[in-house]
């Protein structure tokens, strides 16, 4: 690789003489770069493969995959898979074309989802920003002392917390709720509080002082000054907020147990474990699928540029 | 000074806060106590303790841990926890770091780095269950294109050889870009300069990266490895959905250990013994990680 790009320097010397503009000139498609962009591709094939197949999976019929899985297109097209996910064939059409025949309602764990992130994120996001506030903005003896011990509890793992979490929302008769599933994450995280504080005290003093003299509280301070000119970074923390909470298994695993509080994760796991051992209903799992993942990845689609300018800045989680 | 009669403003300022952020704060402290402070001592109090939830809690001392010191299972559970580790993170960190630096040598755009994270966006439920197909051993496209290679198709969930280093790619997968992205945020913070000086000095490709990227990416490198080792010791997800534990206990990581000790023996007392453990075994690899990495040191200035 050395000596093909040793003339490097020159080339785009000559070439930034002959291009007055200011954009960088095209670099000459050396055998590096044409090896770099091999690779580059590979890896993206190797990371969308996976979604490619889950579609076309689960637009496939069920026994035709078992007849022919070598076909990179659907196998025999068939919507079958999202009916079966969406309980809108008969037990005996869904166990004719592999499912379990199994009741499932996935329009409850599909709300159960969107409840219990959307509670999470909204209580989460806003009590943090309150908690950013005071560790920001507001002037008290102690503060940083405080603000190290809720960094402290970054380093304390999830795991350790789960256990003891579980028995107390069992004892406030909570299991098989979604409060008791929100309930944990819903006061703060330290991660988040250490982000929006980051952004808070940015907010410029003059324009905390003018409101001030012109008689406005600190609480008014807040709500009508800091979180406007905060919205960017608290839209950030909402959106990746709302993707952890609609991915998390393990904590709603533990929690729930009936279609009461069941949420997609959960119940895709179910859906799993009720599939046919002999032979997997694949085309309805990849349906199931893709209904539980489709949300968030049209969010993203949404915010895209936002989350990953900001992945940066959350290198210190 | 302080007593200068100013104006009323800067006096205004100096107000103590106290009361409001008393109020501002007593959220996110429900929180912080009631949600981490409190399992921390509960959990550490617990593991002293025989419990199966329906009768009282009854002091046993150091028994939980006699146990665990003797119990097969156990080591068992450490031994595959930390092969898991070692794959997911050795294969992650090279994957990331090439990814990232590719990034930036070849393009910026914002769509190819969204791409990339596209996995970070699912569960893993969802990563879990697209990989049980794609490596079904009759079935999977994998294991059909492991076929048209010529080569013997592979149990990759089923065989005790296979399972952990499947599980730990399969975790690659969705987190590579999450990692990529991390990198490549430290990579931009290298000065532009530093490179126009290895170039003017003729240092080739190869050379530039191993004698400045990777020394100057050091502290942010050093950042990512904790975060992610501590992410991956508490691996579950996975497990859970695919293998449940097998074959045999081939895949029985600590964090399903526990699980199964507590919801499927109903033995918290032990249970809680075995996630002080896996705490303190966290801390240990933070703590050392941390002092080889000097991950908060930097040799930028």
């Amino acid at each position: 690789m050395a000596h093909h790009t040793a003339p490097a320097p020159t080339a785009a010397q000559a070439s930034r003489l002959q291009a007055p503009r200011n954009r960088p000139p095209r670099p000459r498609p050396t055998l590096g770069r044409i090896l770099a962009w091999t690779a580059m591709v590979i890896i993206l094939i190797v990371t969308l493969f996976p979604f490619y197949w889950i579609l076309r999976t689960a637009l496939s019929s069920n026994g035709a995959l078992y007849a022919n899985s070598q076909s990179l297109l659907p196998t025999e097209f068939s919507w079958g898979g999202f009916e079966r996910v969406f309980g809108l064939q008969t037990t005996e059409e869904a166990i004719a074309q592999g499912g379990s025949g199994a009741s499932i309602d996935f329009w409850r764990y599909l709300l159960n989802s969107i409840a219990v992130a959307t509670g999470i994120t909204a209580c989460q996001v806003f009590f943090s920003a309150m908690a950013a506030y005071a560790f920001s903005r507001l002037r008290w003896a102690g503060r940083n002392h405080v603000f190290s011990v809720f960094l402290l509890s970054l380093m304390v793992p999830q795991i350790f917390t789960l256990l003891p979490n579980f028995l107390l929302i069992r004892e406030m008769g909570l299991i098989d709720t979604l409060l008791g599933i929100m309930l944990p994450s819903l006061f703060m995280t330290p991660f988040a509080i250490f982000f929006l504080r980051q952004f808070f005290m940015n907010v410029a003093v003059e324009v905390e002082e003018a409101a001030l003299i012109d008689g406005a509280s600190k609480v008014r301070v807040f709500f009508v000054l800091i979180i406007p000119l905060s919205v960017g970074p608290i839209a950030t923390i909402s959106i990746l907020t709302y993707i952890t909470a609609w991915n998390d298994y393990f904590w709603p695993l533990m929690v729930s147990y009936t279609d009461e509080s069941r949420v997609l994760t959960v119940a895709l796991g179910n859906f799993n474990e009720q599939s046919p051992q002999t032979g997997p209903d694949w085309a309805g799992l990849m349906a199931a699928t893709l209904v539980a993942a489709l949300p968030m990845l049209v969010l993203f689609l949404a915010f895209a540029k936002r989350i990953v300018n900001s992945i940066g800045f959350s290198g210190i989680k | 000074m302080a007593n200068a009669p100013v104006a009323s403003p800067p006096r205004r300022r100096r107000r103590d806060d106290r009361r409001l952020a008393l109020i501002f704060l007593l959220p996110a402290t429900i929180g912080l106590v009631v949600f981490y402070f409190w399992p921390l001592v509960r959990g550490i109090a617990l593991s002293f303790t025989s419990w199966d939830i329906l009768t009282p809690a009854q002091f046993i001392g150091l028994d939980n841990y006699t146990r665990m010191v003797s119990d097969p299972v156990f080591w068992n559970a450490v031994r595959v926890t930390l092969l898991y580790v070692v794959i997911n993170i050795g294969v992650q960190t090279v994957v990331a770091l090439l990814i990232a630096v590719l990034m930036q040598r070849l393009s910026q755009s914002t769509l190819l780095r969204s791409l990339v994270l596209t996995p970070y966006l699912v569960s893993n439920v969802v990563a879990a269950l697209v990989f049980l197909w794609i490596l079904d051993f009759q079935l999977g496209i994998g294991n059909q294109v492991l076929a048209w290679l010529g080569l013997d198709r592979v149990g990759f969930f089923t065989s005790e050889a296979w399972v952990i280093p499947t599980i730990a790619l399969v975790n690659v997968w969705r987190h590579m870009g999450y990692t990529a992205l991390l990198i490549f945020a430290g990579l931009q913070t290298i000065p532009h300069s530093v490179y126009e000086a290895a170039k003017v000095d003729g240092a080739s490709e190869v050379r530039t990266f191993f004698s400045i990227t990777v020394p100057l990416l050091r502290p942010i490198l050093g950042l990512v490895l904790i975060i992610s080792v501590i992410g991956s010791f508490q691996v579950f997800d996975t497990v859970a959905v695919t293998t449940n534990g097998g074959p045999v206990d081939a895949s029985r990581v600590l964090q399903l250990y526990i699980y199964n000790n507590a919801f499927g023996q109903f033995d918290f007392g032990y249970a809680s013994a075995l996630s002080v453990a896996l705490l303190v075994v966290l801390v240990l690899v933070t703590f050392v990680q941390y002092r080889i990495t000097r991950a908060g040191q930097t040799d930028l200035n």
